[in-house]
């Protein structure tokens, strides 16, 4: 049997996801940045010409993807780490200064971000990694390692002052938790969280009488074994010095933007002017469009540029006052499509390094979704992190859609793996 | 040679519905601020947000003793948005505002070419009194409201060019800052340049829902995302108010500058240039007009003289040659020179004096002969390495006086005036010069060039027995009580050379042969020297530098009129009026002052 041109295999169903989703990107940056001087989206002098260049330079880096063989990324997987964290030390000693951290390379009239490619590699190197067939992820040894290849890039990006993009890297837990990883460890981060943000709003000392009556409650229900009694107390004695930790945490080690932005989303702050300032235009912007939006290019809020950086970070709030709530449902609900696409089509790879690959990214995109759209709406701290395929910008949608091509190329090949 | 590896794809339940899970949660939060609040929602047809900017005031400017220079006062401008502006009837319009058709249609589209729905400025300024008769009729024309704007006033005539003007942001100045939108204004010269960011303050924002009938309804959440604007810091400057009027007054019909510094802070106390200009022209709806017709005016009032007006110093310069042959070690202050008056060679003298002369005498009688010899012998001493050697000690002392450098303080738009380099005259010279070549240097002529606010300056550091503080304007900030400082200057000459030249500038005024004997003033010592610039394209430039009183200097000056010939003649009378005016407060000379105002022998 003869097989079908590359083309004919990837997977339609993501691609068009995928086209759909920069599609409506392209619109939005249109409906942000609208010029009246410059009306046609063509025009390279505006966001949405050069965003339109964007898009096209991608797919032809995605099409040249998938005339590569697919063994490429997976043998090549280490080398593409390894140029990330060179990216990354690079921008460290050349890097150039934009919004206070240090995380752009610049080569002539193109800026760079190391850091969207080390997303890229540290996924990559993941999946080469854990995909080995000798690797076993209950082992200390392995877990050591697998953490080592998610933080090194962590610990590079931190250095630059960029708390935002280094803490994508944390989604990767759920991908060691797919590969095997104990589930322990998803509780006692969950629970470390919640922790953490119920001692920023309430005392101490209430947090402890309420931790104090649980564990009275777990021994009533428990069997009292000596063994359980003792896991149970070491456990209440560790919540108890980690509330006490917290308050050293958040004001010593957080700086101070990032802790403004944590007590605006408590509402222990009001910061109209500043921080405050863009949450507060990005709601109302949301918020007005009500249930079925203003209409594409009738949004004031975002006519007014009330909303700064509305065509990158806070894209999200175009959708949300010209397409209302359908529009933020269809859009949420093709992210979701994305996302359960890529896993269903993980699942099916017989390659492990393509499934776990799979989760990488789909990982990463939720991630960036959910981070995204929850600051835009005060649910989440202002962390600046794109809108994956909507925010404007050149290295963010270019490394997206590689990942995205990368994945159809390996689903593509799928057949052709014994 | 599959191991066995447990399978853990059931695991992609939970990870999906994580995903799930988290896009509930944002379309809940997106319900509720989308659909079940009502606060953000103002999409109806008939309301409208309207972002009224607050403007804030722009910080007041006093002088030394608090006086009021600039302050504030309210006009109104007209706001227009260009969508909101529908079935307006022009013609009432017109009527109403006392416009033309041409300049309605011109205005809208101006506004309509900046955007369609951001508010614009159609009519700029509009006064209290003619805001009253309007304010009542605006209803009658949706789209467009008013907003309160301040513009500057100035309760004295005086310091145009130090006190600068404010004018509407131009395009490339908004693109540099994103704080400013079109019809803000902006510093756009002397102290309201500079100090832009200090005295404009922050803008607010008032953000009310306005109906159909262009009435403003209520505040938007309760002014929840209003902002107050923060008004801008005041500031104090060194200037002396009364003793920048008086050097106005004196300098009326001539052109030349003033430039009167505090020695013993830097601190500018008058700075005049004339011809000037009243700075309440520059203000309102007249800038523009107002602006053109001085720019085109010959006399170039615009130009400040005192800082980007160039000139030989002429004998003012004959200090600063003294005082680097007496650190050299080549003379010291008894030294004497022979002079033959006008038969001396290769300079000859232009003063009547007796033979030889000392520093003392060579000062008084600005004794041109005596200047060279001092100089010649610096330059061909042994105990140089070669003459270039001795150039440099020179160019080093001289360029620590200030000379040859911009001022790089609040003042803007200094120059820096010229000292020849080696490299200069090797150039020119071909490599083979020598004192002779370079002579006229001895006599502050030749290649020399400053500014009057560098003579000043040297006048405060000869006063102040080798040292100054970068010149200034501001003293301090109106928000607390620290003056601000610059960075002090210390010259490498020891202080005994600056008393002897002291003490021969003090005889200026006081001894026989005098040059400003005649400007003496009564109980006030003053250290001093005229000095006369050749102008090659016409009169020679009248220059004084003076510094009083001689012990302890409270105020240093340079006065030069141009074509206005002998220092003595006009500019050192000048000088004696505005220090006794400041020390004393008052004049005790009224036929001095007289000569100066009256005389119309004034310098074409």
């Amino acid at each position: 049997m003869r097989s079908k041109t590359i083309i004919g295999k990837i997977d339609i169903w993501l691609f068009v996801i995928y086209l759909a989703l920069v599609t409506i990107g392209l619109l939005s940056i249109y409906a942000a940045a609208f010029n009246e001087a410059h009306p046609h989206i063509y025009d390279f002098s505006q966001n949405y010409g050069k965003q339109l260049v964007f898009i096209g330079v991608s797919l032809l880096v995605g099409f040249i993807i998938l005339l590569i063989d697919a063994k490429f990324f997976n043998a090549f997987a280490y080398v593409f780490y390894g140029l990330s964290i060179f990216c990354l030390l690079l921008v460290l000693v050349v890097g150039s200064k934009i919004s206070g951290s240090t995380s752009w390379i610049q080569l002539g009239p193109i800026s760079f971000q190391p850091s969207e490619f080390a997303k890229f590699g540290t996924a990559l190197a993941l999946a080469h990694y854990l995909g080995k067939l000798d690797t076993d992820l209950t082992k200390f040894k392995t877990k050591l390692t697998a953490y080592g290849i998610v933080f090194v890039p962590v610990l590079l990006i931190l250095a630059q002052g960029d708390a935002g993009s280094a803490s994508v890297f944390i989604i990767f837990l759920l991908v060691l938790y797919r590969e095997g990883m104990g589930g322990k460890i998803l509780i006692i981060g969950l629970v470390a969280a919640t922790l953490f943000i119920v001692s920023l709003c309430v005392s101490k000392w209430y947090i402890m009488i309420i931790l104090v009556v649980i564990f009275a409650l777990f021994l009533l229900m428990i069997n009292r074994t000596k063994k359980n009694i003792l896991l149970l107390t070491g456990i209440l004695i560790a919540a108890c010095a980690f509330v006490f930790s917290v308050d050293f945490a958040f004001n010593h080690i957080l700086k101070q933007h990032q802790r403004t932005r944590i007590n605006i989303i408590l509402g222990k702050e009001h910061d109209t002017k500043g921080v405050g300032y863009n949450l507060n235009q990005s709601m109302i912007a949301i918020g007005s469009g009500g249930f079925s939006g203003k209409g594409y290019l009738n949004g004031t809020m975002t006519k007014y540029n009330f909303v700064p950086e509305q065509h990158t970070d806070f894209i999200f709030c175009t959708v949300g006052e010209e397409s209302g709530f359908i529009g933020c449902f269809f859009l949420i609900a093709l992210y979701i499509a994305l996302m359960l696409r890529i896993i269903h089509l993980a699942e099916r790879q017989r390659s492990p390094f393509s499934r776990i690959y799979g989760y990488g990214i789909a990982c990463i995109f939720f991630f960036h979704f959910a981070i995204n759209i929850g600051m835009t709406i005060g649910l989440v701290p202002v962390i600046g992190i794109p809108l994956p395929f909507l925010s404007y910008g050149g290295s963010s949608l270019l490394m997206f859609s590689m990942m995205i091509f990368v994945f159809l190329k390996q689903d593509a090949n799928r057949m052709n793996i014994l | 040679m599959i191991k066995n590896k447990i399978n853990y794809s059931q695991r992609k339940y939970v990870i999906e519905s994580v995903f799930i899970l988290v896009a509930i949660i944002l379309l809940i939060k997106l319900f509720v601020i989308q659909i079940v609040d009502d606060s953000y929602k103002h999409s109806s047809d008939t309301n409208t947000l309207r972002y009224i900017t607050q403007y804030p005031s722009r910080g007041k400017i006093y002088d030394r003793n608090g006086k009021l220079l600039v302050y504030n006062d309210a006009v109104y401008d007209l706001m227009i948005i260009p969508s909101q502006a529908k079935d307006i009837d022009t013609a009432s319009f017109c009527k109403l505002f006392n416009i033309n058709n041409t300049t309605y249609n011109n205005n809208l589209k101006k506004a309509k070419k900046y955007s369609n729905i951001t508010p614009s400025i159609f009519i700029s300024q509009i006064t209290k009194e003619e805001y009253g008769r309007i304010a009542e009729m605006l209803y009658h024309y949706p789209g467009f409201y008013f907003q309160t704007r301040t513009i500057r006033q100035y309760p004295m005539p005086i310091a145009a060019h130090t006190l600068g003007s404010i004018g509407e942001v131009t395009k490339p100045e908004m693109e540099k800052d994103s704080y400013y939108q079109l019809g803000d204004y902006i510093g756009k010269s002397g102290i309201e340049k500079y100090y832009e960011k200090q005295l404009r303050g922050t803008k607010g924002l008032k953000i009310t829902v306005v109906d159909v009938h262009n009435r403003e309804k209520e505040r938007f959440m309760n002014g929840a995302f209003d902002t107050l604007p923060e008004p801008g810091t005041d500031i104090i400057l060194g200037l002396d108010a009364d003793l920048q009027a008086y050097g106005e007054h004196l300098m009326a019909g001539k052109t030349g500058s003033i430039v009167a510094i505090e020695p013993t802070t830097g601190q500018i106390l008058a700075m005049v240039s004339s011809p000037t200009y009243d700075p309440n022209e520059l203000v309102g709806r007249k800038r523009g007009t107002r602006y053109n017709e001085l720019l085109k005016d010959p006399n170039k009032p615009l130009i400040n003289r005192a800082i980007s007006g160039t000139y030989p110093p002429g004998s003012t310069f004959k200090m600063i040659n003294g005082l680097v042959s007496l650190q050299s070690g080549v003379i010291n202050a008894n030294t004497p020179y022979p002079c033959n008056g006008p038969t001396s060679a290769p300079i000859k003298c232009t003063h009547y004096h007796g033979s030889p002369v000392r520093l003392y005498d060579a000062i008084e009688n600005s004794c041109n002969p005596y200047f060279w010899q001092a100089f010649q012998d610096m330059m061909n001493s042994k105990r140089f390495e070669n003459q270039k050697a001795a150039f440099k000690f020179w160019y080093d002392l001289v360029t620590s006086f200030g000379l040859g450098r911009a001022v790089k303080t609040d003042i803007p738009f200094t120059v820096s005036g010229n000292i020849p380099k080696i490299e200069f005259y090797d150039k020119v010279y071909r490599g083979v010069w020598n004192a002779l070549t370079i002579r006229s240097l001895s006599i502050g002529q030749g290649e020399i060039l400053v500014t009057p606010l560098q003579l000043a300056n040297v006048a405060a550091a000869i006063g102040n027995e080798g040292y100054y503080y970068d010149p200034h304007y501001i003293r301090s900030f109106g928000n607390t009580d620290d003056s601000v400082s610059f960075e002090k200057h210390v010259i490498n000459i020891e202080k005994r050379h600056f008393k002897d030249v002291k003490i021969g500038m003090q005889s200026v005024f006081e001894g026989e042969h005098g040059t400003a004997k005649w400007s003496k003033i009564p109980d006030i010592t003053i250290g001093g020297k005229t000095g006369t610039a050749e102008n090659p394209h016409g009169q020679d430039h009248s220059i004084f530098m003076a510094f009083a009183p001689v012990d302890n200097p409270q105020i240093a000056i340079a006065v030069v009129v141009e074509n206005a010939g002998f220092g003595s003649m006009w500019a050192a009378p000048i000088a004696s009026l505005m220090i006794e005016k400041y020390i004393r407060g008052y004049v005790t000379r009224p036929n001095v002052e007289k000569r100066i105002l009256t005389t119309n022998e004034n310098p074409k």
